[in-house]
């Protein structure tokens, strides 16, 4: 076994009762003695801090300055970067020559350069492709001396607002440089739960006594990997290598969204990032297949991989869930999957194969449960 | 009370072996949200897989731990999967068996020994 990297707070999560897993090459906590389940529901009702400094932080700057780093990572992602106002983040995706999904990321304009959080188990061959892929006026830098917390849930912007107050301030998206007691703070608030919330990145030296102030509040338990999974299920956010991947689109992902309209046919700024041919034309004619929720109508969890079939006796397999498993404030289970375009509507009724049996699911709009962003 | 290295309890009351699975079990497993019982019954055989328990975190089997007839399930369970953590060897029994000698009982760890082996 390969030794597992540890984040800042490794120490704090074995305090704190942790129990720690490998995660993405990282030794993390998957839950703590509060359980999954009690961490889920903490989070909707009031507010789970959880230690996300296993991702990616890179700093994208250019000696010709801002605009022309947002212009070099257009060639990259399929999203308006330029049209990014300063202080604002984006939810963004890598692409591939075949239109397929390298990561999904955030990025954020600094207003000075571009700041972007990538996927823990993506991060080298993220840093990899931009070092490759990007002009030489570009300086991709990883930053490694910085922990990265989130702090979701109804009553995140109080807690995190007693220590730095100016969190009240800000809306959904917004990524903002906050100096307290004389560190730089990076604070967006964003996250992947589908609550209200924050994302912080501080200097790793202070991350234990941050975290420290913030789990030792009325409102704030600690949350592991287990329910930050089951929040963004129900949130139905996509998993990278579970739910998108370097074969899927992301038209076929569901994410088109993402997509802005100035970088599709017709808009200013069109196409030019990998697999922009394939893209493009998905965007106008539809994608043969599509990420879809789905609601199990017994109580059985259905798991990644779990086959879908049209009928009860049909032989062939229609697709599969990507993620699935219980959603504790849907009080049931949930999963998303890929279908044909031709079953991938709301109310559309199939059926997973269950241990032998096949047993009815129901294509249903995503979120699960509605989200409580602060737009 | 006797034990199973597969984790379960097995319990006897009126001739028939109550079964269910160890707190520590439960605790491993985290939160149980989905139970899939046996239909009563069934004659199964030891080691077959008889009942489905699903937490938030995996999904795994219960085998039977002898060779008989499930006379009876314990149908609360699928209706509220979480008094497995609550209370795994009281209220949350999952089936009870009719052997034909409960003599076998014998060869099974008491308490004692399970804790030795749960540490």
């Amino acid at each position: 076994m390969t030794d597992l990297l540890r984040t800042a707070l490794y120490d704090f999560h074995i305090a704190n009762g942790g129990k720690m897993v490998p995660f993405a090459g990282y030794d993390m906590p998957v839950q703590y003695p509060l359980g999954v389940m009690k961490e889920h529901l903490h989070t909707r009702s009031s507010a789970g801090l959880f230690d996300v400094s296993h991702m990616g932080q890179v700093a994208l700057t250019s000696s010709q300055g801002l605009e022309a780093v947002m212009l070099a990572l257009e060639t990259l992602v399929p999203v308006s970067v330029a049209g990014l106002k300063a202080d604002r983040q984006r939810y963004g995706i890598f692409t591939n020559d075949d239109g397929g999904i390298l990561d999904d990321l955030m990025i954020a304009n600094t207003g000075d350069h571009l700041f972007l959080v990538v996927n823990a188990a993506c991060k080298a061959q993220d840093i990899a492709h931009l070092r490759a892929n990007l002009p030489d006026h570009v300086t991709v830098t990883e930053i490694t001396d910085r922990a990265l917390l989130a702090l979701q849930g109804p009553k995140a912007e109080a807690a995190l607002a007693r220590i730095v107050p100016h969190v009240t301030s800000m809306r959904f998206m917004d990524s903002h440089r906050v100096s307290v007691d004389g560190a730089q703070w990076w604070i967006s608030r964003s996250g992947y739960t589908g609550e209200d919330g924050f994302e912080i990145s501080i200097p790793a030296e202070i991350a234990e006594n941050v975290a420290t102030q913030l789990v030792a509040m009325d409102e704030v338990e600690l949350i592991g990997l287990g329910a930050r999974d089951s929040l963004r299920l129900e949130a139905g956010l996509c998993l990278y290598g579970h739910d998108i991947d370097a074969t899927t689109s992301p038209v076929e992902g569901n994410i088109a969204w993402a997509i802005q309209g100035i970088r599709r046919k017709g808009g200013a700024r069109e196409g030019g990032f990998p697999g922009a041919a394939r893209i493009l034309a998905e965007l106008e004619k539809g994608a043969d297949k599509l990420r879809v929720g789905l609601l199990p109508q017994g109580r059985a969890p259905m798991r990644e991989g779990t086959p879908l079939f049209a009928t009860a006796e049909s032989t062939d397999q229609i697709g599969a869930v990507t993620s699935g498993g219980f959603g504790p404030s849907v009080a049931g289970p949930i999963a998303m999957g890929y279908l044909p375009i031709d079953f991938a509507a709301d109310g559309v009724e199939i059926f997973a194969e269950l241990r032998g049996k096949r047993l009815p699911v129901t294509v249903a709009p995503m979120p699960f449960r509605p989200s409580t962003y602060k737009r | 009370m006797k034990f199973t290295e597969e984790h379960e309890w097995l319990r006897v009351e009126d001739d028939l072996v109550v079964v269910g699975i160890t707190e520590h079990a439960a605790a491993q497993l985290g939160d149980v949200v989905f139970i899939e019982l046996p239909d009563e019954g069934i004659t199964v055989t030891k080691d077959e897989e008889v009942c489905v328990i699903e937490s938030v975190k995996a999904a795994s089997d219960i085998l039977a731990p002898l060779d008989g007839e499930i006379v009876e399930v314990n149908t609360a369970l699928v209706d509220d999967p979480s008094k497995v953590n609550e209370d795994a060897i009281g209220d949350a029994w999952f089936f009870k068996m009719k052997i034909d000698d409960l003599s076998v009982l014998d060869d099974f760890m008491d308490e004692a020994e399970y804790k030795a082996l749960v540490g």
